[in-house]
Formats: C-alpha cells, structure tokens, sequence
C-alpha cells in the first residue's frame, strides 16, 4: 500500500484573465520511506499541486481527481477531519523562513501549540518535546532559544525551527517546498543534510520541490521533471540524471554549471519562456522550446510511457509501448 | 526604556511650545476682548480692568508672562468665570470629558475591530459589504449632524432617552453622547481592522499556521489578531484626541460641562486664558497619547521591543 496515491489531479484557478490551470491530469505515487523530488522551473505547477494535497489552495482555486493519503481520500474531507491530518500526519516546510514563522509569538508557542492541539499535551511536556526536536534540529541552547521570537534566529536557524516544528508529531509525510531556496549555499547542504539525517531518524516520506537539480541529487529516491502542470518525466534519481530522455529535462541538467566540463564551453540555456497557463497548447508545452520538435508536438499530447522499467517519459520521441 | 521615555518627554517640549505660540497670538488677533460687552464701558474701568489683568502691557511682555506662569504650572484667571482660575476650570472639566471619551473609544475599539474581523472573514460577500457601507456612512456623516438625529429619534420620537443635560453623570444621560462620539470612530477602526486583517490573512505566517492544522478560531484569535491590531493601536492616539477635541460639539448639543463646552464658551467670549489653559491642555494629552501608542505597540511586536 502507497502511502500517498495522487490520481488524475487537476488544478485551476479562476481570475479575471481566464481560467488557470496550474496542475493538469497529474498521478503520482509515494511509498512509505521515501522521498520524491520535483523539479521544474516557475510556474510549473509545483507549489500548487503541494498545496493542493495540503487543502491550502488560495480562495480563487479548485481541484479535481483524487489525493488518497493512507488509504483516506482527502479530495472533499470536511476542514476539521483535514485540521487532524495536516501538522500531524501530513507535515509542511516552506520557502522563506524569514516571513513563515508568526513574528508574535514565541517560538515556544507556536511549536506547543502544535502537540497541545494535536496530541493533547499540557504546556509543560509540549516545551520538553519541542525542546527536544529542537536538539534534534542542532539548534544549541534549545532550551534558552526556545524562548525567543523569530526574528532573533538566522536564516538557516529559522529554517530548522521549521522543519523541528513539522516533525513535532512525527508525521508520515513531509512536504518540503523549496526549503533552500531562501538560503546561501552552505546552509543549503547543512539543510539537505539534515533532511537526509532526520528521514533515517523518524522514517518519514518527504515531497521535495525544488528547482536546484542539486538539491534533488542529494535527497531524492525518485525525481519528478514538472513542465506546465504535467509530468514530463519520472525516474529514479541516478537513471535521470545519467540518461535522461525527455528533451526539456536534458536542457535543464545542461544548464547546470559542472566542474568537471571545460570552462570554455558555455552554459546551455534553454532557449524561450515557460508556458503561459491560460493557454496551453493542445499539443505537448514544451514544444515551442524544444529543439528536436516533430509535426505532432504541436497538435497531439504525449502521453507518459516507460521507456525503461521505472522510468517513464512523455515525449514523441519516444518508440511508445 | 527610561532613557527612551525621557527622550519624549524633552522632545514634546517644542511641540507644545510652537502650539501655546501659535494659539496665543492667533487668540489676540482675533477681534474684540473680554469685557466688551453690548453696553461699553466707561474708559476708566476698562482701563482698571485691562491694568488688573495686565492686557495694557505690551503683547509680547504678556506672552513673557503667560509663559512665565505656566512654567510654575498656572494657567491663570479666567476672565468670564470671574471667580475662578483656569486651572480650576480644567479640573472640574476634564473628568466629565474623560469619562465620555474613554467610553467612547473603549466602545469604538470592541466593536470596531470586531465588525472589521467580520467582514475580513467574509471578504466580498453580505456581511462585508454591509458592514462598509455603514462604517462608510458613519465616515461621511458629521457629528454635529449625527447629535440632533440621535436626539430626535431617541429622546423626542421614541422618548426612551433625555435629550441631553449631565444629570450627575447618570448613564442614561451619558449614553447618546458616548454614541455620538463612538460611531464615527466605529467606523474607522472597522475598516482599518478589515484592511489589515484581509492583509494578514494572506500572509505566509498564516498559511503556516493553517498548515499545522490549527483550527480556524486558533489561525485567528492567536496568530493574525495581534499583527492585525497594529494599524488600529496606531490610529487609536488620533482617534483619542478625535474624541476629545469631537467632544467640543458633542458636550455643547448635549449641554455636558465637559471641558469642551468651556472651550467653545470660551473662544466665544475671548476668554483669553480659559482658551490657552484648554488648548495647552488639549495639545499635552494628545502628545500623551501618541506616546502611549508607542508603548502600546512595543508591547505588541517583539521587533519593535528589542530595537
């Protein structure tokens, strides 16, 4: 049984231009233990499909399809059966520490307040607990610090402070979105690290989106490559980066500056803009950009084949099943 | 903090000093002096008068000694209320004024950044847009026409209520006024709480807070209530003086012997000192209460403290 079975999702949102449609037709399936990274650039659909399996989805916004998390549909949960799955089973980091954390509280309360609710702990043992994840989060003098306010931590400290208040119920499922990208690059890998270190702790699924391909290298078991709300490729980590095969992911993994390559040779853009989301084309999104387009990308969608066991692409290019 | 208070409290001197300038050479430009009466006088008594109360000596001579006397904390004679001193006049004034304002921004405050939450919660639908509508209407009418209604309905239409007079302070005498000077202010302080609270709703803070599946109430009350509140704390040292210096119109159609009826009668009837001592006074509380907002907001975000 798959801890996390997301069939067929759709994400749209109403504004005054026309409908948006951020997520589109997208499955995907995460087992217990695991880690899935999601790559694409912005406005690929990333942050909104997490958000939609978080029910967080901005006001203007609606799904379809099916989000089945322990064998539980959450599509249509009612907001309080929701309220016991989110910050307990289903935990969330997100991007900015600076402006994630509530300013006006303490961290002390805003961490309590976590394992009163959920775990009906008195305030005293919610403190020992949460000074204890802190610990576990190597934020020395936990016990001192828990007491202060947000705006008395680094960047990097207030990133920690997050994911030790996501882990305070020991949740089977972690989303992580863009938890680095706010961060200097040491603090980045002190991060990753982290992650890796407490997944092996507490035994945690993590969703890791990310645009860094580093990031997702160093934390992922399975790589998702979103491009305009589709998946356009699905492998397991090593096999994406050593072969991959759709033309966009090969793009992305060019644009990397690599050490090992000759310093004269110059780093591959790829050419042209991400989609635009009101209008997607009827055939494949990437094909305006893409280099090695046939006649059909224009005009017929690809759908997701394996190519390999366990590695699955839609692209034309592809012989098809 | 000590250091901080200080620093205020010698900044507010200029202030007032410019005020107490300003208000005493506009006082005498203005035509016409106290003792002119239908009748006049007789030159040798208005030259008795004028020599008693030292308004022969040359104007800044007297601008000298006005200042000299407010130093030792004498606000001096009142010119109309022959047997009393300004000072006494502001003691028997002020408590009536206070009791009305304080009131009225107590009650402003409640209902006012309730009504707002409201309608934040409710964004573009019926409650929001009732609730602006009248906090617009309550914006647009002015007091002195907002009083009389409230007369009419209540006192001479539906009788439940008197029409005015301070009757000892009695809450039933005190009530049109308090609402008169609250509803305005309602008004503000509602919008201004929708504004801030709709702002913060949208925060990352908050989403966070929804993320750990805290129930609605929780997001609300504990996390988007205080960063909400700072625009209103902020508005709350004008909307204080608002309510004092509101309360000049307010005390005059309720006949309330409040310090602003004595302000009013005053400039009126060129009392010159009884003009000065409540516009001093005025200007100190207004300063005060800019202060205490500061204070206040420094008790509400953390960031503000440990500066």
């Amino acid at each position: 049984m798959a801890l996390l079975e997301v069939r067929n999702l759709k994400v749209r949102f109403r504004t005054g231009d026309g409908d948006v449609y951020a997520v589109n037709d997208l499955s995907l399936t995460l087992e217990q233990g695991k880690t899935l990274g999601i790559v694409g650039e912005s406005g690929s659909g990333k942050s909104q499909l997490v958000l939609a399996i978080m029910n967080l989805l901005a006001a203007n916004g609606s799904l379809e399809g099916s989000i089945r998390f322990r064998e539980q549909e959450l599509v249509g949960l009612p907001s309080a059966a929701m309220n016991r799955i989110r910050g307990s089973r289903i935990a969330m980091i997100f991007q900015d520490p600076m402006t994630c954390l509530n300013s006006y509280l303490t961290i002390e309360r805003q961490m309590t307040e976590v394992l009163q609710h959920h775990r009906g702990m008195d305030r005293g043992g919610a403190r020992r607990e949460a000074i204890r994840m802190l610990e576990a989060v190597h934020i020395p003098d936990a016990a001192r610090r828990i007491e202060r306010y947000p705006h008395e931590f680094s960047g990097g400290m207030r990133q920690r402070v997050m994911i030790a208040m996501a882990l305070l119920c020991r949740p089977d499922l972690l989303i992580a979105d863009e938890p680095t990208t706010a961060l200097d690059v040491t603090v980045q890998a002190q991060i990753v690290r982290l992650l890796n270190e407490l997944q092996q702790e507490f035994g945690m699924s993590i969703l890791m989106i990310t645009h860094d391909l580093g990031v997702i290298a160093g934390i992922s078991d399975q790589v998702m490559v979103l491009y305009g709300g589709r998946i356009c490729e699905l492998a397991p980590v090593d096999t994406l980066f050593h072969r991959p095969r759709h033309p966009y992911t090969r793009g992305l993994l060019n644009s990397v500056p690599r050490l090992d390559r000759d310093s004269s040779e110059r780093l591959q853009a790829i050419p042209g803009n991400p989609p635009n989301l009101l209008q997607l084309p009827p055939g494949c999104a990437f094909a305006d950009r893409c280099s090695e387009r046939l006649e059909q990308c224009a005009t017929d969608q690809p759908g997701l084949v394996e190519a390999e066991p366990g590695h699955r692409v839609a692209c034309h290019l592809e012989p098809g099943p | 903090m000590l250091g901080y208070t200080l620093k205020r409290l010698l900044g507010a001197i200029p202030t007032l000093l410019i005020l107490l300038t300003l208000a005493f050479f506009m006082m005498r430009l203005a035509p016409g002096g106290p003792f002119d009466t239908e009748k006049s006088l007789p030159p040798e008594i208005q030259a008795n008068l004028d020599r008693k109360y030292h308004l022969d000596e040359p104007l800044l001579q007297q601008y000298g000694r006005y200042l000299w006397d407010l130093l030792h904390g004498d606000f001096g004679p009142s010119f109309q209320y022959k047997d009393y001193s300004v000072n006494e006049l502001i003691a028997t004034g002020f408590p009536v004024s206070m009791r009305l304002g304080v009131a009225a921004i107590l009650i402003a405050l409640v209902i006012g950044v309730t009504l707002g939450t409201l309608a934040a919660l409710r964004q573009n639908r019926a409650t929001d847009y009732t609730v602006m509508t009248l906090a617009m209407t309550g914006i647009s009418i002015p007091n002195f026409v907002l009083a009389p209604i409230l007369i009419l309905v209540f006192a001479v239409h539906l009788g439940w209520l008197p029409a005015g007079g301070w009757n000892d302070g009695q809450w039933r005498n005190l009530l049109l006024p308090i609402v008169g000077l609250a509803l305005p202010q309602i008004a503000y302080i509602a919008r201004l709480m929708r504004g801030s609270m709709i702002e913060v709703l949208h925060s990352n803070a908050i989403r966070t807070a929804r993320a750990k599946g805290l129930p609605e109430r929780v997001v609300i009350l504990r996390h988007a209530l205080k960063p909400a509140l700072l625009p209103v704390i902020s508005f709350l040292g004008p909307a204080t003086a608002a309510v004092i210096t509101g309360s000049v119109v307010i005390e005059q159609i309720f006949g309330i012997p409040g310090l602003g009826r004595y302000f009013v009668q005053g400039a009126l009837n060129r009392d010159y000192t009884l003009v000065m001592g409540v516009v001093v006074f005025y200007g100190t509380l207004i300063i005060l209460f800019n202060f205490i907002v500061d204070l206040l907001y420094a008790a509400l975000d953390p960031r503000v403290r440990y500066r």
